[in-house]
């Protein structure tokens, strides 16, 4: 009789100190928020552009973790996508072409003498890249510009143009190489024979 | 003799170094356009301080520094500054940069320069100032400016000076034929550095291969006072970089992602130290350069002095460059170097070889195998890392992972793929990589910042909307208090009819109407009973005669109370507009129930058309009494003469206070009225399209409609061209600033209504419509309008710039 008290009283004794310990943790280690959110919204290009139909990047990020499809941001493009899936272990799909299509990054500019300073364009901006006021010229600051496209609309005189970034030598990137190596063996040799720039300067 | 370490992997390709030093050092004449790229360093471009069309002397400054890694460029001879723009630079990539041309006179004129005697009574600082005003950067890898290296901060203590002169990569040899030359210059460049960073040992690594300099080096060595010691290394690739010849001479291996600098190490090309004692001794900037010209297709290959911008095309002429032979031009050595798509390109500080190659030297790379992991590429990688993993991973496009085999530490040296059985271009996987790495970070960068700003409006806007909320709020508590406190004291509000006449009136209105509709309703009830027989008709009309005494009463009481009510405030214009427009509703719905009635032949036409005559009345007078409310107002604003009504004169006088205001509030009255008949017109004209579609009888109706529109839609235009002009005249009179406002935005508008025009006609053009010469002839109404408006616009700025 003893020896079964005992047992059922230190069981009791070690379930009251475990749950204490648990729910100890589960107060003093709770996890603000959905940490899953903030990892796809850190791999989204942060333009905010709405293209998504969602208000922003984050909200499409909240959407993803409740199982929204993750091809629907076309300034991140085949990149996004494919980290999305990396991250969520899903599918990598096909962007969807109802929400636009990838195009080069672009910045919005504003031809000054056009602009009649309306302000719209400002109240557009998600990223308050645009700088004036009331019957002011406005002007684009450009390393802060996303190029959403948002400003783009709202001009009454159409004075904003999304000019295409272009490549200085600072932003030169190497290409990459290209695969050769499906040629079969006697194929050799006739490749890439006379592509003598292609192949680069260091092999000698 | 100090002990030499070993590094792990090298190899031994073909050295190729004879060729070019069969022939002394020569002196490249001068050639006929010098074009210098404003980047020839690491860091960001120089910005010129020149003009075009400025005659520069030899040494004079033409670029200063653009931040704290930017050096100074100075002008390679005496000339003329022709042209500042975009030209190719030597870069991979073969894109153009911006670069400032000189064209020499020929007369080679220097500008006062001046050496230090002694450098030792300088500051360290000062001497540091020489250096990078004398626009020096390393000339042996990447150009790094040489001020700060050897001006390094305090808590930077440095043991160890080397001095690179091992020139690792084959066919260079232009450091080697610098050292032969030039021994003395470096010892003395040494012997600054060695002063600017007080180093414990000094030693100069040279390859065992370049045995003359060498000996030059040793000799010219003995002469100082330092204790410099030349160390001897094997030849073997890449002993020549950085982290490589520290491993060699010390031992020691610089920890990932740390600089030289940190652990105590400075490292020195000889064309450095040689550049730092002329700027020292003799004051004179770095404009010139010993480059190396090899390969079998030049006649005379060599080691030339050149002056910096040199196209590269008159270099490989005056070698004697054979072009039916040439295959390939490559800037730098064959392993780090890359190919030239063409030889228009200048030589900037840090060219210290071009090869022009032919096609046996420079065989095409046979196309890439599969790799077949057999391991050599990690024998020879000097940095220790696994090349054929970060092969895989940077095809795959795993950059994370690639990342975490320290791609980084990669030095882009091509032992790999020179060692490379199945021809893999291994460095270009790495270079690409990289790049994409260095994308995706900044890309990051630029997405955290956008983030924030993003979350920052956000917070910014929602406590905007907040504010606005508790405002709302607090005054609709305001409100209801003061609701509250009337309803505590209705006995004196109710009693004092005078202080809320109008509330009244409004009441007393409601009551009459009220008081009509049940009266009405009785007569109907009546009729019906009436058309039934009942029997209770009598009790029904008892019921409207009572009815009818109190809509009587109650119509008495409003219109005394009406009467009563201390002259109301005086009706404004806008409800007088108000009451015009009901009324003429009124009358056009009456006419419309009139219509149906005769249509239907009811009986009470008759009745109808007395309450429309009636209606028709109210609403001229309705329309005469805006009328003349308007013009009263205009005219009184006008003459800022008090108007008839008393209650107006308060408002006079306001408007006496602001003389300017008026007109244009007339002027914005008179450009809606505008609009309006615009508007009208263009329904009109609509109506009229669709009645021609339709082939209507009322077309001349229409017509005349039409044409009613549009002869009221020109008077309103006129008077307001008139208005405005009238107010422009005003203002022009008091400031200048607002009219050139006006007329940029009435040229803007001018414009884009243009553009929209001729969108419009492109389009009715296209698909052929009749509509398209009126169209025509609009659009050149408004080019007309365009120019005039823009005219307008410059006149005004013209006269506003002489008046200023």
């Amino acid at each position: 009789m003893d020896a079964i008290l005992i047992a059922v009283l230190a069981l009791l004794g070690l379930a009251l100190a475990f749950g204490a310990l648990l729910g100890y943790a589960s107060i003093r280690f709770k996890v603000e928020g959905n940490p899953i959110v903030d990892q796809i919204d850190a791999l989204l290009p942060q333009t905010q552009c709405g293209q998504c139909s969602y208000p922003g990047c984050r909200p499409y990020a909240e959407a993803i973790a409740n199982g929204e499809t993750i091809n629907k941001c076309p300034p991140g493009g085949e990149s996004t996508i494919q980290a999305l899936a990396d991250l969520l272990d899903v599918e990598a799909i096909p962007l969807d072409a109802e929400h636009g299509e990838e195009k080069p990054k672009a910045i919005a500019f504003i031809r000054e003498d056009e602009c009649i300073g309306c302000t719209k364009c400002i109240q557009a901006c998600p990223v308050d890249a645009i700088l004036g006021a009331a019957k002011q010229m406005h002007t684009v600051i450009e390393s802060e510009c996303t190029g959403c496209d948002l400003c783009v609309e709202p001009c009454p005189v159409d004075c904003i143009d999304m000019i295409p970034i272009e490549t200085t030598l600072s932003t030169w990137n190497w290409p990459a190489p290209k695969p050769s190596e499906q040629l079969i063996a006697t194929d050799r040799g006739r490749g890439e024979l006379f592509d003598g720039s292609a192949a680069g300067g260091s092999q000698s | 003799m100090s002990r030499i370490w070993n590094f792990h992997g090298g190899i031994h390709p073909q050295e190729n170094k004879q060729q070019s030093l069969t022939i002394p050092l020569r002196q490249m004449p001068l050639p006929k356009r010098l074009t210098l790229p404003l980047q020839q360093h690491i860091g960001t471009p120089a910005i010129p301080t020149v003009k075009v069309g400025d005659k520069v002397l030899k040494g004079q400054r033409i670029a200063e520094p653009s931040g704290f890694v930017s050096i100074y460029m100075h002008a390679p001879t005496s000339g003329t500054i022709v042209e500042i723009g975009d030209y190719p630079v030597p870069h991979v990539s073969g894109m153009s940069a911006q670069c400032i041309i000189l064209e020499p006179d020929g007369n080679e004129t220097w500008i006062e320069h001046q050496g230090v005697e002694d450098f030792r009574t300088l500051e360290k600082a000062e001497l540091a100032e020489i250096i990078r005003c004398a626009g020096i950067s390393g000339m042996g890898g990447a150009g790094f400016p040489t001020n700060i290296k050897l001006h390094l901060s305090d808590d930077h203590i440095v043991n160890t000076l080397i001095i690179n002169g091992v020139e690792c990569e084959p066919y260079i040899t232009a450091d080697d034929m610098l050292m032969r030359e030039r021994a003395a210059e470096i010892i003395g460049g040494i012997e600054i550095a060695a002063y600017l960073i007080k180093p414990t040992h000094i030693l100069i690594g040279i390859e065992d291969n370049k045995p003359e300099a060498a000996v030059a080096m040793t000799e010219a060595a003995r002469t100082s006072k330092l204790n410099i010691e030349v160390v001897v290394l094997p030849t073997k690739y890449p002993s020549g970089g950085e982290r490589q010849l520290i491993k060699l001479v010390t031992g020691v291996e610089v920890p990932h992602g740390q600089l030289p600098a940190d652990i105590g190490i400075v490292v020195q090309n000889v064309g450095t130290m040689s550049a730092v004692y002329q700027a020292v001794h003799d004051g004179k900037p770095l404009i010139s350069r010993i480059t190396t010209l090899t390969g079998k297709a030049l006649s005379s290959p060599g080691n030339l002095e050149v002056l910096l911008g040199t196209p590269i095309a008159d270099l490989l002429d005056f070698c004697g460059v054979d072009s039916s032979k040439q295959s390939r031009l490559v800037m730098g050595g064959p392993m780090m170097g890359y190919t030239l798509n063409t030889a228009q390109i200048p030589v900037i500080k840090t060219s210290n070889c071009v090869i022009a190659g032919t096609l046996e030297e420079f065989p095409p790379a046979p196309p890439a195998q599969s790799c077949i992991r057999c391991g050599n590429c990690e024998q020879v990688c000097p940095a220790e890392l696994l090349p054929q993993q970060l092969h895989w991973f940077a095809k795959g496009k795993e950059f994370d992972k690639a990342l975490n085999h320290n791609l980084m530490d990669c030095i882009e040296c091509g032992a790999c793929s020179f060692v490379c059985p199945s021809n893999i271009p291994l460095v270009q996987y790495y270079r690409y990589a990289k790049s994409e790495i260095r994308n995706e970070q900044q890309e990051q960068r630029k997405a955290e910042q956008a983030r924030i700003r993003f979350e920052a409006r956000q917070a910014r806007l929602e406590a905007a909307q907040q504010e606005k909320e508790e405002r709302r709020k607090a005054r609709a508590e305001a409100a209801s208090k003061a609701q509250a406190a009337k309803r505590k004291a209705p006995v004196t509000t109710t009693t004092d009819s005078a202080i809320d006449p109008e509330a009244e009136l409004k009441q007393l209105k409601t009551q009459a109407a009220v008081a009509r509709t049940k009266l009405k309703k009785a007569e109907k009830a009546l009729q019906e009973a009436e058309q039934n027989g009942a029997d209770n008709i009598d009790q029904l009309k008892q019921d409207i005669e009572s009815a009818k005494q109190k809509s009587e009463l109650a119509q008495k009481a409003f219109s005394d109370a009406e009467n009563k009510a201390p002259a109301p405030a005086a009706p404004s214009l806008k409800d007088l507009k108000v009451a015009a427009a009901l009324a003429r509703t009124k009358v056009s719905k009456t006419e419309k129930v009139l219509a149906d009635a005769e249509a239907k032949g009811a009986p009470s036409v008759d009745q109808l058309k007395n309450s429309l005559q009636k209606l028709k009345e109210k609403a001229e007078q309705a329309q005469k009494a805006y009328n003349d409310a308007e013009a009263s107002e205009t005219a009184g604003n006008v003459s800022n003469a008090s108007s008839s009504q008393g209650t107006q004169s308060t408002a006079a006088s306001t408007s006496a206070a602001q003389p300017i205001d008026p007109p244009q509030n007339d002027v914005k009255a008179l450009k809606s009225a505008l609009a309006i008949a615009r508007t009208k017109l263009k329904k009109a004209e609509k109506a009229l399209a669709k009645a021609e579609e339709e082939g209507i009888e009322e077309l001349e109706d229409l017509k005349q409609a039409v044409a009613e529109q549009q002869a009221k839609t020109d008077s309103a235009a006129a008077a307001f061209a008139k208005a405005e002009a009238d107010c422009q005249t005003a203002k022009e009179a008091t400031n200048q600033g607002p009219d050139i406002k006006a007329l940029k935005t009435a040229a803007a508008a001018a414009r884009t209504k243009l553009k929209k025009t001729e969108k419009a006609l492109a389009d009715a053009q296209a698909q052929g419509s009749a509509s398209a010469e009126p169209l025509e002839k609009a659009l050149s109404g408004l080019q007309a309008k365009v120019v005039q408006a823009e005219k307008a616009l410059q006149e005004a700025q013209a006269q506003e710039a002489t008046l200023a």
